[in-house]
């Protein structure tokens, strides 16, 4: 396969793919092209789009790569798509910043940190598919534990959880220790 | 704090705290606790008089601020007898204003982001023969109230007036429902009915249901117009199984 084959056939499945797709995703569907091809074509495509200044981007995120349109065009693309105020409300975001950078967390958790009741908007989020529950906590009454989704990256174009801003340092509080008590779910479904 | 105040909406106690702290301008580490517990008490005050619901949570931190208020009265080095009462709630406080601050500011930073379907988009999924999503469409109560009707009317006349010994529980027919769930994925709503005989049970049924439906465990739906009333599994469904339980338990300890 011609290099030149390799970056029109990536161009396609990237417009046809729904949602982001990892370089392995490629690999297997270009019969086991090298890794390391696809992605520095993956990366000359991104830079095509870029210095161009395509109404299209190739954009990394939850640990794949998906087409976006660029900011600039927003407010077109939104007149065109007809208006759809998806605007998340503060008390949503606020929570899923908590889920985020706590996670795994339980509601209890998060309520303590708020200080308010978080029950409306944590079945939004789970309806949103923004948070999972992930594993259950072994204290009385064994509560879930929430966790971030691969749609959370999507939505604010993370490319994993690594990337997110950088908690401001707080000298009186000390991050939690990654809990030990907990069972995976996954494990539980399996049983 | 009486004509001038432009009354926000407060995300909880914290929320307004850390509102009043900046426009007071003063750190949260050294909070003037008389003047802060009295215009958060002021606005309290006027939340109530505009009848906006003030949430519980509200209330509890004004006694926690009176408490710091009133502990600050008592002589220095008198600390006696407070060692029972472990931390002391004026850092107590401090704390929970800084950790709540940091998560306020990870979330507006959040924000910052190219949030996807604000500043960028992707295409739109092209709705396949077999994946799409296909056209369903929410139930209305009013279809849900005459389903349950045409099921009433299906049963035999109780001529006889039964005592029923063995109660059904809304709370027994929530698990039944889970389970049938679990293991069918989605169910026809009228199945839920079929072997019930007793009008008590089909209402039962129905509340459990309908309590289902608001913790957002089942979705009930149709896929057209007059069409055959669905119900599947929803987001918070294992959510919900477990808290049916941790309550049945509780029950039957309470003897009920």
């Amino acid at each position: 396969m011609e290099r030149e084959d390799v970056k029109s056939i990536l161009e396609s499945l990237l417009l046809v793919a729904d949602g982001p797709q990892s370089v392995q995703r490629f690999s297997e569907v270009l019969d086991g092209t090298n890794k390391d091809i696809i992605e520095s074509t993956l990366r000359e495509l991104q830079n095509e789009f870029e210095t161009e200044n395509r109404g299209i981007r190739l954009v990394e995120v939850a640990g794949g790569y998906q087409l976006r349109t660029p900011k600039a065009n927003a407010d077109w693309v939104k007149k065109f798509l007809g208006g759809r105020p998806a605007r998340m409300g503060k008390a949503t975001l606020e929570t899923l910043a908590i889920i985020a950078y706590r996670q795994p967390i339980t509601r209890a958790e998060i309520e303590a940190i708020r200080g308010v009741d978080v029950d409306g908007v944590i079945a939004t989020l789970l309806e949103r598919n923004l948070i999972r529950a992930v594993a259950r906590k072994d204290v009385p009454g064994r509560p879930f534990l929430y966790g971030t989704t691969a749609e959370f990256l999507q939505l604010f174009n993370l490319q994993d959880l690594s990337q997110l801003p950088t908690l401001k340092e707080m000298e009186e509080i000390s991050l939690p220790e990654i809990p030990t008590d907990t069972i995976s779910l996954d494990q539980l479904e399996e049983n | 704090m009486s004509t001038s105040v432009q009354l926000e909406i407060f995300e909880g106690p914290l929320d307004l705290l850390l509102h009043l702290i900046k426009k007071n301008e003063v750190s949260i580490t050294d909070i003037p606790i008389a003047t802060i517990t009295e215009q958060y008490l002021a606005t309290l005050e006027l939340m109530q008089n505009l009848s906006l619901d003030v949430a519980g949570e509200f209330l509890v931190m004004a006694a926690t601020l009176i408490h710091i208020k009133s502990r600050m009265l008592l002589p220095a080095g008198d600390d006696e007898g407070d060692e029972d009462e472990g931390v002391d709630p004026h850092d107590e406080l401090v704390r929970r204003l800084l950790e709540y601050q940091r998560y306020k500011e990870a979330a507006a930073e959040l924000e910052q982001r190219d949030v996807l379907t604000r500043d960028v988009f992707v295409r739109s999924p092209t709705p396949t023969e077999e994946v799409g999503p296909r056209g369903f469409r929410e139930v209305s109560v009013f279809e849900l109230l005459g389903a349950l009707k045409r099921i009433m009317d299906r049963l035999p006349k109780e001529t006889v007036h039964e005592v029923a010994l063995d109660k059904i529980t809304v709370r027994e027919k929530m698990t039944f429902l889970l389970e049938t769930l679990r293991a069918h994925g989605s169910v026809l709503f009228e199945s839920l009915f079929v072997e019930i005989k007793s009008r008590v049970e089909v209402v039962v049924t129905f509340l459990a249901m309908l309590e289902l439906v608001k913790v957002r465990a089942i979705r009930i739906f149709q896929e057209e117009m007059a069409g055959p009333i669905m119900i599947e599994a929803a987001a918070r469904m294992d959510e919900a199984a477990e808290q049916v339980a941790i309550d049945e338990t509780g029950e039957s300890q309470h003897g009920a």
